[in-house]
């Protein structure tokens, strides 16, 4: 009798797609989500390997055809180093939408930082995956889905984004300006409202109601500040801990910044984190789009001075620290002026003048 | 026991007023049950291989006997789902009147490979929280492609597809890590082809494995519907 592992080879071998007609030789399985399947293939036209994505034959319908084609036009429009260049898109005997790209090795994110990358190195990687994201969002393309699995690190330290099956898109490309959070107008493949897509841990407040019409730039700014408190934490926001003996957590500090209810402040998983980077992520992570980050770029020159904090920090002897706080926008910088005020004049503090 | 070489499902044929067409169509579908009844019994009844193997072949005798196979609407769902409904209220009964007969002359008896090779009765092990819905699914999906392998081999035993048939069973039947697995450049090697033979071979040996076992389920489906479902489920395939 067949053993349990060449049961699940057989299943796994015949259920491989016919390439017939194709210009592609299978070469085995890379990879499987909820929708796609991802193969290995070899280009006889080219003599090279690519890697062919398509729809799980469970899940394949007009609609997700569709979203595949649709994937395949986003990441050709979007010729950037960070982005996977597409080669070729095509039909299957059984008539599944394909389409074949560059074939990328390397690591995904979230194994590399569960494999123990360094801080430094983490960042180095935060601030390339900002860099594809920047950019779609320049070209009016809001990724949806970014989490550490969808990151691939290359041998030569090169950064992929990848996944962008449930991208949202402007219809026409709005001025290059990256810092636009204009909200992505409706196109006629829009997302309808109340539908959700995106992975949950790693999905903003808005996303996770539905709220289609709010979601922008900033959700992605949302997801990256989630995938900064997954390099620092050692876990996605709001997630249980691995370990019994790991703190837990029910509310987030600092309060004032309005991150969603359920995300523990990475320190108080990791005590010894530079926490300018906390601030950073923690803002990223606002539970209102308009506390957050304006746009990917922001983020990423905040990341950027962060870094260097972390240097000039390290070394420093540990002990308590004092808050650190993310510095608020200009309106959101006024009311507190406001509030401190006020409250000076409450306590009669005199000589107060402003 | 061999399956009918036809597309005609058996699952209907248990209904044939012809008593050798039913006895025939009945065989097909123990060949393709006896497993998965067999190790259901054992998990679910918490039966011993000797017991098990008695409730099983009582299961399908009765099941000829009785003509409760005959009774399945396709209408109202899987088949598998019926004949595990059917052998779940055969066992309690059997157990409620504390039988344990041996059945007819071992009509339906299909040897299990390494249950019984040391002839002592061993308990199955079985984690608590087991789906065992899920597990006799499994057990079928096991028992279809042993057929289709065993079919595959006759078909090619003996022709010039033979050596498509050992290239599959080095690289795709025997049990293998991830590092041990044959390279096909090894496999050329060892079986003194070009790489691109190796390709060929085994392109065509899963494609007609795939081709075997569609047929193989449509003969233990009893409609196009439950023949496309199990077909997705068992190969993820959109059978053509």
């Amino acid at each position: 009798m067949l053993s349990d592992d060449a049961l699940d080879r057989l299943r796994q071998v015949t259920q491989w797609p016919d390439l017939t007609g194709t210009r592609y030789e299978l070469r085995g399985e890379l990879a499987r989500g909820g929708m796609g399947v991802v193969y290995v293939a070899r280009d006889r036209e080219l003599e090279r390997d690519v890697a062919l994505k398509l729809i799980a034959v469970e899940a394949a319908d007009a609609d997700t055809a569709s979203r595949l084609r649709r994937e395949a036009r986003t990441m050709a429009r979007l010729e950037h180093p960070g982005i996977v260049p597409v080669h070729d898109v095509g039909e299957l005997a059984d008539g599944r939408v394909f389409y074949a790209m560059k074939l990328v090795s390397g690591k995904r994110l979230d194994e590399l930082v569960e494999g123990g990358l360094p801080l430094r190195e983490r960042l180095r990687v935060l601030l390339r995956i900002c860099e594809p994201v920047a950019f779609a969002h320049a070209h009016g393309v809001i990724h949806r889905d970014l989490k550490p699995e969808n990151v691939m690190v290359g041998p030569f330290g090169e950064v992929l984004v990848m996944d962008w099956g449930v991208a949202k898109h402007r219809p026409e490309p709005p001025a290059a300006s990256g810092e636009a959070p204009a909200t992505a107008s409706p196109a006629p493949h829009a997302t309808a409202h109340g539908t959700i897509v995106g992975t949950p841990a790693y999905m903003s407040p808005e996303q996770a109601r539905g709220d289609v019409e709010r979601v922008d730039a900033r959700s992605d700014v949302y997801a990256l500040g989630a995938i900064l408190y997954f390099m620092l934490a050692g876990r996605a926001p709001g997630r249980p801990p691995a370990s019994p003996d790991a703190p837990t957590h029910t509310w987030v500090r600092p309060r004032s910044m309005g991150v969603a209810p359920g995300i523990a402040a990475p320190h108080e998983l990791v005590p010894d984190l530079p926490r300018p980077l906390e601030a950073i992520c923690l803002k990223a992570l606002a539970l209102e789009p308009e506390r957050r980050y304006a746009g990917v770029a922001r983020l990423r020159s905040r990341a950027l001075s962060g870094r260097r904090a972390r240097v000039r920090l390290s070394g420093r002897a540990a002990g308590p620290r004092p808050p650190f706080r993310e510095p608020a926008s200009n309106a959101n910088r006024a009311r507190a002026r406001v509030r401190r005020h006020a409250r000076r004049a409450a306590a009669g503090g005199a000589g107060v003048t402003w | 026991m061999a399956f009918p070489e036809t597309h005609r499902s058996v699952v209907l044929a248990v209904r044939s007023p012809d008593a050798q067409e039913r006895a025939r169509a009945l065989e097909a579908v123990a060949s393709a049950y006896w497993r998965p009844v067999y190790r259901h019994v054992r998990y679910r009844w918490r039966a011993r291989e000797e017991e098990a193997e008695d409730l099983a072949q009582g299961f399908f005798a009765a099941a000829l006997e009785k003509g409760w196979l005959a009774r399945y609407d396709p209408a109202r769902g899987r088949f598998r789902s019926y004949l595990l409904a059917c052998l779940e209220a055969y066992v309690a009964n059997e157990k409620r009147a504390g039988r344990r007969l041996k059945r007819g002359g071992g009509a339906f008896r299909v040897p299990l490979e390494g249950t019984d090779a040391d002839g002592e009765p061993r308990e199955l092990q079985i984690a608590d929280g087991t789906d065992l819905e899920a597990e006799f699914q499994r057990e079928w999906a096991r028992g279809l492609f042993a057929l289709a392998v065993d079919a595959l081999r006759a078909r090619c035993a003996g022709t010039s597809r033979a050596v498509a048939f050992a290239l599959f069973e080095r690289y795709d039947l025997e049990d293998h890590d991830a590092a041990s697995r044959p390279r096909y450049a090894e496999l050329a090697t060892e079986f003194s082809l070009p790489v691109t033979q190796v390709t060929n071979h085994l392109h065509w040996a899963r494609r007609e494995l795939r081709t075997t076992v569609l047929e193989k389920l449509r003969a233990i489906t009893a409609s196009e519907e439950e023949f496309r479902a199990e077909a997705r489920a068992l190969l993820g395939a959109e059978p053509s």
